[in-house]
């Protein structure tokens, strides 16, 4: 299977690991959305990938022909188990993210409560705390990187707290959640990743189910559906999802905030001397620089929109993409910090908005309060190079700031 | 002004509690509800943003 290729055309033979459309996959979606507004490829797999707000979200909300089953925009890590991993049967993936109704009505309501609002606002003081003194430690340098010194260690952390797992392995977790989703072309690295990450979680339940705590592994241990206890494959897969979901995407978030805020000395200037507009802020950058692309899985032959899907194919929902549809936004090429109507779709649409939105929106603000209250003047550190992630997950891997 | 939510379109984006805390609240599952029977004047505006930001296009206006 050849996916390495560069591509010459976009509308029959995308590659959203092609390192154009790492780099600016913007001016991309812009020419197809013109051209070819649900391009395909069959690169690793028969893909379709809509660019359009009305596309994304009405596929999104047909959960009876596009199944969340198999929701990796790489192929591999859901079609296969880890193949060195003594454990329960991990065949329902990640649910709720990976399953459709039933299983995922009862698993998402399960996990609903734990970032529910009042609770993340039970977290507010410890991300705080946690961006404080990642601050201690570079603002007095001159430089930093925002990605790798910043971002990258606010949501892992808080993360941890909340399954009730160590903070001193963050660097472990993320490097097994970036194996998963950034490295997924590279099975040995999706492998190793996923084995990490589940060998770790078996040994954290067993723990667990011999001195239970307050935490979310705890939880989901002791809850009983219909009398029965959650099947362990379930639970694994839970916890699994909460860890995967819960750092890449948010501290990719972080990232595209900074370096939007680094590059745009106007737009920094005017929300530090307006700390009110944070909230619209908040909305507007996780619109502009969405991080997450989800995939569906085709569960018959249909004909959507013209386009000839066939059972099996990948959809990769665009929500990136739709979030910057001039059908659907006015200027969507501008952040306008103070944008009233914004109807964007970052956390998805349908059954499957992100369970943890609340969660990811609170921790992009603290983040941004506590850099702009210790750090008010930066820019990106000129002649170094800047790397973004991309595929299912796009932003800022390394993130040079310099700063008074 | 009256306003209700279609708690068959709310999937929990919470925009509207962020928006106007005054005229909504969610429980822990992420569902939405108004909790005034009347929008007062003065937070008509409120709503009417609180309608325009709804991913989901789940806030309808009953009266105006």
């Amino acid at each position: 299977m050849t996916h390495t290729a560069p591509v010459t055309d976009w509308a029959s033979d995308f590659d959203v690991m092609d390192p154009r459309y790492l780099a600016d996959p913007f001016s991309i979606w812009d020419e197809l959305r013109q051209s070819c507004p649900i391009p395909h490829t069959d690169r690793r797999k028969s893909s379709w990938m809509p660019l359009r707000y009305e596309d994304v979200t009405a596929i999104a909300h047909d959960v009876e022909h596009f199944s969340s089953l198999k929701v990796a925009v790489i192929p591999g890590d859901e079609d296969e188990e880890p193949d060195n991993f003594d454990g329960p049967n991990l065949e329902y993936g990640l649910p709720p993210i990976s399953a459709d109704p039933p299983l995922h009505t009862w698993t998402r309501r399960l996990l609903l409560p734990w970032f529910s609002h009042m609770r993340v606002d039970s977290y507010i003081p410890l991300t705080r705390d946690l961006c404080q003194s990642l601050l201690d430690g570079f603002a007095g340098n001159g430089q930093a990187d925002a990605a790798a010194h910043y971002a990258q260690q606010i949501p892992v952390r808080v993360i941890a707290r909340i399954l009730g797992v160590s903070t001193d392995l963050a660097d472990t977790f993320t490097g097994w959640v970036r194996d998963v989703l950034e490295f997924a072309d590279d099975a040995e690295r999706r492998q190793r990743g996923a084995e990490g990450l589940f060998q770790y979680f078996l040994d954290q339940l067993e723990l667990r189910r011999q001195h239970p705590g307050d935490d979310l592994l705890s939880e989901l241990l002791r809850t009983e559906v219909e009398g029965e206890p959650v099947d362990d494959g379930i639970v694994l897969g839970m916890a699994g999802l909460v860890l995967i979901a819960g750092v890449d995407t948010t501290w990719s978030a972080i990232g595209s905030s900074l370096w939007h805020l680094a590059s745009h000395a106007d737009d920094r200037r005017r929300l530090v001397a307006e700390p009110d507009l944070m909230p619209t802020a908040v909305e507007e950058l996780l619109r502009a620089y969405s991080p997450v692309t989800m995939a569906r899985e085709v569960t018959e032959d249909i004909e959507y929109a013209g386009c000839p899907m066939k059972k099996g194919d990948k959809v990769l929902m665009n929500f990136p993409a739709a979030n910057r549809d001039p059908e659907a936004f006015e200027h969507p090429e501008a952040v306008q910090l103070d944008r009233a109507h914004n109807r964007h779709v970052a956390f998805g649409s349908g059954i499957h908005r992100c369970a943890g939105s609340n969660l990811a929106r609170m921790e992009l603000q603290v983040a941004l309060e506590e850099w702009l209250a210790r750090i008010p003047e930066f820019s990106l550190a000129e002649g170094q190079e800047i790397t973004w992630a991309g595929g299912q997950v796009r932003g800022p891997r390394v993130l040079p700031v310099v700063f008074p | 002004m009256r306003i209700r939510v279609d708690p068959d379109k709310c999937q929990g984006h919470a925009r509207c509690y962020g928006l106007a805390p005054e005229l909504f609240d969610v429980d822990d599952y992420g569902q939405s509800t108004v909790i005034v029977d009347e929008v007062p004047p003065e937070l008509e505006d409120k709503a009417r943003l609180a309608i325009a930001n709804c991913p989901e296009y789940a806030i309808e206006i009953i009266s105006e």
